[in-house]
């Protein structure tokens, strides 16, 4: 009896200390973990505010013109955004073009379609493929990509869809291989990958008694694609496109390589053109003054570019919710 | 996953970086910038290192990172291919003197053209880049190249898309003999090129002209000699017609007024004399006057002496110019005066 008392007691204090330390443990564990969290909202503060700096003599110098002026000139110290953003946003357009049709249709074929002994290995190269190095696509898309486009799809292009009026703009010579087709094919390539892994893994979270009933409405498989599988991912779908997104905007190295570095502004989409990033990588070791200004003014833009996107998509996501 | 490697990778280069930095304050001489010395500036380093067992630590980032980092003071001396104004210097407190030159050369890819055969002069060679003369079979180059079967194709101009001295160079060159050029286009380490396009780097430039036909460049000599390149000849300002070699780059450097320019400022393009190679290109080494190690500026000084002494023979092994006796003389002797702790 005495023995168990004691023993009652005891357990008690020791409960009791026991609770204690565990509460201190979890208070540094929230105090670590919050300080992780706020240097991430720090770092991205303190990356904002340095590009605003540095930026500030070229918005002093040019104003707002910065904006919209076409001539990147570093001898006569003229630069103006519009021919580094035109290439961005036009090689990312065309890169999503290609990449988000063909992702969709990749993951609808492994989750809905193919035979299960397809399914790994296929699933594997969709992911080796994102871990290859973007300097492996540039290097690639260089000696071989180049030559092909060089000899063979942009004379044909120039020759066919180059005929036609008004679109026939889009497709003018110079073509010397380089440029921002060529650039946007490698970009569809790279960011193909992150779009088909995230499409794949939020097909596989349709209940498969959804899907099942669906087939068992008489439903052919473009019909459930079209009618289950997008609406009820919906989501997941537009995270996934705008990750693509957000990786096209930004890709360096690759697109470095092959989009020709041009800064005169043109209306050929198989012209070598360049983009923020391509003109940064090319131009920032040698750059001083005005010129570097100008070019940390760019990144600024890439930033407010990158930022809009993921606002965007965070507002498509939810209005996506109350439909 | 992507971004945890990326972290662990750029913890790895600050842990190393730091440790680097540390070794280096023993007595290490460092140096950054220009990459076009690179080559020669190391095989100076290993010697130096044999003859003295003292180090010389050099990276070789661009000319404007080596400025900078010579501004942020964390190396000794820096690097450039494009001298540094008068203003800047002074305002900097820096001095600078050439080390090395080197030349340029005009590359191309014609079907049916052997390497070394073309000749051009600055007039036809700024009317290509401009654009102004867009077919191989120009009355201006078929002027130049009279035994030359030249076709009717058109020219693709591909020009260095990173900014590079070489690039400024051969821009300085374009200025000095096409009025257009200069008013229009100018000179800097990356200009608004009117035609063409751009490759990264000398092996961009010199993948994209043989993966191009009818393309033109140009690239530093050693590269195109380490890649048995084709290259052409020039027409010089005395109206001769020379070879890309290193008797012609050594004359364009003993040719030009070395003595006469402050702060040694002088662009080696263009120059007088018979037997000159028209695109030949310098770097400078830039110090600080009044150093806050002065030791380790002395340090990098007698490193430069032992390289104007003894280094000539390997720039000639690796296709560079030795600056002139005579001018390694006079910027010895500019020292006693530049830097106060002699």
């Amino acid at each position: 009896m005495v023995d168990a008392t004691n023993a009652a007691e005891f357990s008690r204090v020791d409960v009791a200390a026991i609770t204690k330390t565990f509460k201190l443990q979890d208070r540094i564990f929230f105090f670590m973990t919050l300080a992780s969290a706020a240097l991430v909202v720090l770092m991205l503060l303190a990356i904002l505010v340095v590009l605003v700096i540095d930026a500030i003599p070229t918005f002093q110098t040019y104003g707002l013109s910065f904006l919209w002026g076409t001539v990147w000139s570093a001898p006569t110290e003229k630069f103006g955004a519009v021919p580094a953003v035109m290439g961005t946003l036009i090689s990312s357009l065309i890169a999503m073009l290609i990449a988000v049709p063909l992702s969709f249709g990749i993951a609808i074929f492994l989750t809905e379609l193919c035979p299960g002994s397809l399914r790994r290995p296929i699933g594997t190269a969709i992911e080796l493929l994102a871990g290859v190095p973007s300097i492996i696509y540039g290097i690639v898309g260089l000696f071989v990509l180049v030559p092909l486009m060089q000899l063979y799809i942009l004379p044909f292009l120039i020759a066919t869809v180059g005929q036609v009026p008004v679109i026939g703009y889009l497709f003018q010579p110079p073509a010397p291989g380089v440029g921002l087709l060529t650039a946007s094919l490698v970009l569809a390539i790279m960011i193909l990958p992150f779009i088909t892994a995230i499409t794949r893994d939020v097909f596989l979270t349709v209940p498969p008694m959804l899907r099942e009933s669906a087939y068992g409405m008489g439903m052919t498989t473009w019909e459930v694609a079209r009618n289950i599988l997008i609406p009820y991912t919906r989501r997941g779908l537009v995270g996934g496109v705008m990750l693509g997104l957000g990786r096209a905007l930004g890709e360096t190295m690759a697109v470095t390589f092959v989009v020709g570095s041009v800064t005169r502004l043109q209306a050929s989409i198989i012209s070598p053109s360049t983009t923020i990033s391509a003109q940064i990588a090319n131009t920032f070791g040698e750059a001083d003054g005005l010129q570097l200004s100008s070019l940390i003014a760019l990144g600024l833009l890439l930033f407010i570019l990158s930022f809009c996107v993921l606002a965007l998509a965070k507002w498509m996501i939810g209005r996506s919710d109350t439909l | 996953m992507n971004l945890i490697r990326k972290f662990a990778v750029g913890a790895a280069a600050a842990a190393l970086s730091i440790t680097l930095a540390g070794a280096s304050f023993a007595a290490d001489i460092t140096g950054a910038g220009s990459s076009f010395i690179n080559p020669v500036l190391s095989k100076w380093a290993e010697g130096y290192k044999a003859a003295t067992s003292n180090t010389v630590n050099y990276q070789s980032v661009g000319s404007g990172a080596g400025i900078k980092q010579l501004l942020a003071k964390t190396v000794v001396f820096g690097a450039t291919d494009k001298p540094m104004s008068d203003g800047d210097l002074e305002k900097n407190g820096l001095a600078q003197f050439p080390m090395i030159s080197g030349g340029i050369v005009v590359t191309y890819n014609i079907d049916g053209v052997k390497p070394g055969e073309l000749v051009f002069d600055g007039e036809t060679l700024s009317g290509i880049f401009l654009g102004k003369i867009t077919k191989w079979d120009d009355a201006a180059l078929k002027k130049l190249n009279p035994d030359v079967k030249l076709p009717s194709t058109p020219i693709s101009v591909v020009y260095r898309a990173d900014g590079s001295g070489t690039t400024f160079n051969f821009t300085n060159y374009l200025s000095k003999v096409s009025p257009e050029w200069k008013e229009k286009v100018g000179s800097d380490t990356a200009v608004q090129w009117p035609v063409g396009f751009g490759a990264k780097g000398s092996e961009g430039v010199s993948t994209t002209v043989a993966q191009t036909a009818g393309s033109i460049s140009y690239v530093e000599y050693s590269y195109v000699v380490a890649n048995k390149m084709g290259f052409s000849k020039m027409k010089n300002a005395a109206g001769k017609i020379v070879e890309p070699k290193l008797d012609t780059f050594a004359a364009a450097a003993s040719n030009a007024d070395w003595k006469g320019a402050k702060n040694f400022n002088v662009m080696i393009t263009n120059q007088a004399g018979d037997n000159t190679w028209p695109i030949a290109a310098s770097t400078w080494v830039v110090l600080y006057k009044q150093p806050t190690d002065k030791a380790l500026n002395q340090g990098a000084l007698d490193f430069f002496k032992w390289a104007y002494e003894k280094g000539q023979k390997d720039a000639t092994t690796l296709n560079y110019v030795a600056v002139p006796e005579a001018v390694a003389k006079v910027v010895m002797e500019s020292w006693n005066k530049d830097f106060a702790a002699k």
